[in-house]
């Protein structure tokens, strides 16, 4: 058992139909994910990363199996999520929780703190009241919160605050994989600091994996031993964070990379053109958008395949390194 | 000099009395040149730039000096105000999906300030609508000008947004937060555009976010905001390679680096920022600030000039460039 990694995904597809444009046209079908697979080994935290649209959410939602993909399986240290009965799956879900974006959204305005943390352990149908009491202090302890902060409503709480609540939420069923959607981003600077800083010692002290999405490069190489790349419903680019972002094989990884503003040098902006909507059905789908295209990239959709010599996999017929 | 606002003070007024949510903001821009306003949530920078637009809300009363081409802004009635907008000053909003009008079609929205400004008819301005959608690079202008807001992308709309502002060349634009809602690489492109279409018509930018690095590519200068208070202006360059006030040191050490190794602890600013009605005597940073000294907590900062323009509003300036660590960035 031991030997199965902890999240395993297995060509996810999933089809999302978009509303008519006439009553006389059939439903368009937008993908949101073509074929993703990606493993993650326990105490190795992942983060995905890519623009709106690339399908980074629903794969988020599929994970933990709060929604069904077309084809292709999830399993969770061996146990695939989708063929499991319904209890059962019930029962597996203490082992994995999940953070949203949105610290003021995420929590009920009308419950005490202690009510909304321990809202997991009461789906699960767990603990009696004295226990209850306890994990919940231990979990808003945990998050640098105190204990006597459970009989508050969330109001009272600045924004780095509820997210440290949202994040006790997801830890008191001592879960081994946390999700974490865009956990920072509606932060200011000098609270997501306290967030990610609480992220890394979770990992250390909690032994939490977090497969975090973020579209903040620095943020997800800040927590992430791996990083995968999506582009368009696909992993582009998959391997070691540090290596990934300083050399990146996949123009489009590139692209990110050199848009994401910094200190040391100003932002490079990639020489082509905005892409177009259209779902290509040939080639590569991010040809249209890349300065290093090539007529085979038009043609031929590559796949994600090893790069000679490195621990890192990319589907691009010309990487860049 | 463009604009020379001095003494600025935005008073938000309320049940419980008034609330002091600008003070003390003075600063300058000149021609061509471009003014990074950098601030958490609550610092202010957004109700400076809504001050300068006479747009901010019915119960604020904006106070001191702004001049604009040397005319005094403050105190201007709503039509002369009117004539202004648009024109001379214009502003992008942070998302362009409220700042757009859902029920008219694009090139309508941009069109209509060269329709009150420049006396334009519906179908002339129509047409140069299409022409500045172009301009701004949004592919396929024509059908972009004939779409409602809800048909383009993010992107797409924050181009037709910066289109509708550039439309009668104005000689200061105002951009708040334009790029917050898009993703990296649209974010990249519009600064560029904005950069570009700066560098070609010569006009004042004044870009007003939350992310240093973002004005650290594209300002020359740059002012760091708390709770009302311009805490440190200068040189974007200077003031990030030797910042003389704590909170932008703060600031600079609190976001991760990107190439910064894996679970480094990240600089915090202990507590939250403060409410209005909290701020005592001192300095608004005292008790968050890690030089906090006694006077700090009950005495203003003075404002330390370091240079004609270079400033720093702590008890403890003078101090920094001794008691700087930073590392990394």
């Amino acid at each position: 058992m031991s030997e199965a990694p902890l999240l395993e995904v297995v060509d996810l597809v999933k089809t999302y139909r978009l509303p008519r444009t006439s009553p006389f046209t059939p439903h368009g079908r937008r993908p949101a994910l073509a074929g993703v697979s990606f493993s993650i080994v326990a105490g190795h935290s992942s983060g995905i990363v890519g623009e709106s649209g690339s399908g980074k959410s629903t794969l988020a939602r599929i994970a933990l199996a709060l929604d069904k993909p077309d084809s292709g399986a999830v399993r969770l240290e061996g146990r695939s999520l989708f063929d499991l009965p319904h209890h059962e799956l019930r029962a597996l879900r203490a082992h994995m929780q999940m953070i949203f974006q949105d610290p003021y959204g995420s929590l009920d305005p009308r419950q005490r703190v202690e009510r909304i943390v321990a809202e997991p352990l009461a789906a699960l149908g767990a603990a009696g009241r004295a226990e209850r009491s306890a994990r919940v202090a231990a979990s808003l302890e945990a998050v640098g919160l105190r204990a006597s902060d459970a009989s508050k409503y969330p109001h009272e709480f600045s924004g780095g605050q509820r997210q440290r609540i949202a994040i006790a939420r997801a830890l008191i069923t001592r879960p081994k994989l946390v999700v974490a959607d865009e956990p920072v981003s509606a932060l200011d600077v000098s609270v997501q600091a306290q967030a990610l800083n609480l992220m890394s010692d979770l990992q250390q002290q909690a032994g939490v994996t977090f497969l975090l999405i973020s579209h903040d490069l620095a943020v997800v190489a800040h927590i992430c031993e791996t990083t995968a790349v999506m582009y368009r419903g696909r992993i582009v680019e998959i391997g070691p964070t540090e290596e990934l972002f300083g050399a990146p094989a996949h123009p489009y990884t590139r692209e990110l990379v050199d848009a994401t503003p910094r200190f040391d040098r100003p932002t490079r902006v990639a020489p082509a053109a905005e892409g177009r909507n259209g779902l290509e059905t040939t080639g590569c789908p991010y040809a249209a958008r890349c300065a290093f295209a090539q007529s085979r990239c038009l043609k031929e959709a590559p796949d994600l395949e090893d790069l000679a010599g490195r621990a890192r996999r990319a589907a691009c017929w010309f990487p860049l390194t | 000099m463009l604009l020379e606002v001095s003494n600025l003070a935005v008073d938000l007024m309320g049940t419980a009395g008034a609330q002091r949510i600008v003070s003390g903001g003075t600063f300058a821009l000149d021609e061509g040149e471009s003014l990074g306003v950098v601030g958490e949530s609550g610092s202010g920078k957004t109700m400076t730039a809504l001050a300068l637009m006479g747009l901010t809300p019915e119960n604020a009363r904006v106070s001191g000096s702004i001049r604009f081409e040397g005319r005094e802004l403050t105190g201007l009635r709503e039509e002369a105000m009117l004539a202004l907008r648009g024109d001379r000053i214009a502003m992008i909003f942070q998302e362009p999906m409220t700042a757009l009008n859902p029920l008219h079609r694009v090139g309508a929205q941009v069109a209509e300030p060269l329709v009150l400004h420049r006396g334009m008819t519906r179908e002339a301005a129509f047409d140069r609508a299409v022409q500045l959608l172009d301009h701004v690079r949004l592919a396929d202008p024509e059908r972009a000008a004939r779409a409602y807001p809800f048909a383009l992308s993010g992107g797409e709309r924050q181009r037709a947004m910066i289109a509708m502002a550039i439309g009668c060349s104005p000689r200061l634009v105002i951009a708040d937060e334009p790029t917050t809602a898009l993703d990296v690489t649209v974010q990249a492109r519009i600064l560029a555009l904005i950069d570009g279409l700066r560098a070609e018509s010569g006009m004042a930018l004044m870009l007003v976010s939350h992310d240093l690095a973002v004005v650290a590519g594209h300002c020359d200068r740059v002012i760091v905001m708390y709770a009302g208070l311009i805490m440190e202006s200068g040189p974007v360059e200077v003031v990030l390679r030797e910042p003389k006030n704590p909170y932008t040191r703060a600031l600079l050490e609190a976001r991760p680096q990107p190439g910064a190794s894996r679970g480094r602890r990240l600089r915090t600013i202990p507590g939250s920022p403060p409410i209005h009605h909290e701020i005592g005597a001192g300095c608004p940073f005292a008790g968050r600030c890690d030089l906090t000294i006694d006077i700090c907590r009950t005495t203003p900062p003075p404002e330390v000039r370091f240079s004609a323009d270079r400033l720093s509003r702590c008890h403890r300036a003078r101090e920094m460039g001794s008691l700087n660590m930073r590392t990394g960035a």
